[in-house]
């Protein structure tokens, strides 16, 4: 595992706040030279530390105005079902992100919609018709916040 | 400028390009959407200043710094605090390791995201740190086994 020094994390919380700033700028901010950050910044990739970068838009005026969040539940298990499932749920383009998850549920999902009309196209015609589905809950986003993290 | 903006084809394919490689350069998105670098300049200055395009950030991967578990916690507040939602959330906003907060509607009430470095760590953070927060009714756990899908691309 990577040990990260103070400048690391300084830089690293840097990163997950605006990617977008030039390493020269980046480096300022930090004390450290162009040079100097850039290699920081790879080390940090190639640890895995980084995995890659997200652009981030604003979903309303992009016409997407509802997010939810559906809890899963398989009806049939075994490593078939698992494997149809997840291969279908993942090409779902309202489909944001699927997670494995367990207790309650099996899989968790976050779903964008343009209304909450369209999301109920999208969960009746493409979530209950996926192969294995059982019980869904569903939790309408309200807010969101991301935090930090224990970055330091 | 302007909060609302009317986003076209050409604004669609640019942020499509975008959102596939988040750290292409300009003359790289514009070769690819098959526009010149000026206008592509343009389009984009103009859709980060209406913010319809917010920003670039880094991904991290909290394992490769340690932290191995990750919970999600759905909770339900006690409904009979007029201050409990503001409380709670201020409350959480101190643990280092919730990384994640979000309120909904529906059957509960907001849900965290939290990251500890085993089993053990875990154990005393939900003991010492999330279950003294105040106002807390009824509290249920995910645990993440994998993320199947985690790009949280958009049909754009």
């Amino acid at each position: 595992m990577i040990d990260l020094d103070q400048t690391d994390r300084a830089l690293l919380k840097a990163l997950v706040n605006d990617a977008g700033v030039s390493t020269a700028a980046l480096g300022k901010r930090l004390g450290l030279s162009q040079p100097a950050t850039w290699r920081r910044i790879r080390r940090l990739e190639q640890a895995g530390v980084i995995t890659g970068y997200r652009a981030v838009f604003d979903l309303e005026k992009l016409g997407f105005g509802v997010s939810v969040f559906l809890g899963v539940k398989l009806a049939r298990k075994g490593r078939v079902s698992l494997e149809d499932f997840e291969r279908a749920v993942t090409a779902i383009p309202e489909v944001q992100s699927v997670q494995h998850v367990l207790g309650l549920f099996d899989y968790r999902l976050r779903i964008v919609a343009r209304d909450l009309a369209d999301f109920e196209r999208v969960l009746r015609r493409r979530i209950m018709t996926l192969p294995g589905v059982g019980d869904v809950e569903a939790n309408v986003l309200l807010s969101e916040e991301r935090l930090p993290g224990p970055i330091g | 400028m302007n909060s609302f903006m009317q986003v076209d084809d050409l604004d669609r394919r640019l942020l499509r390009l975008t959102q596939s490689d988040p750290t292409a350069s300009v003359p790289a998105l514009a070769k690819d959407a098959r526009m010149s670098v000026a206008v592509a300049r343009r389009k984009l200055d103009r859709l980060e200043a209406a913010g319809v395009l917010k920003g670039r950030q880094a991904v991290i991967d909290w394992a490769a710094l340690g932290y191995a578990v990750e919970v999600s916690l759905r909770i339900t507040i006690d409904k009979a605090q007029p201050q409990g939602f503001d409380q709670f959330l201020a409350a959480a906003r101190d643990i280092p390791e919730v990384i994640e907060i979000q309120t909904f509607l529906g059957r509960v009430d907001l849900r965290l995201s939290v990251l500890a470095r085993d089993m053990a760590h875990y154990q005393e953070l939900y003991r010492d740190r999330i279950l003294t927060l105040p106002h807390i009714a009824d509290i249920e756990a995910l645990m993440h086994v994998a993320s199947v899908k985690s790009d949280e691309g958009l049909p754009i």
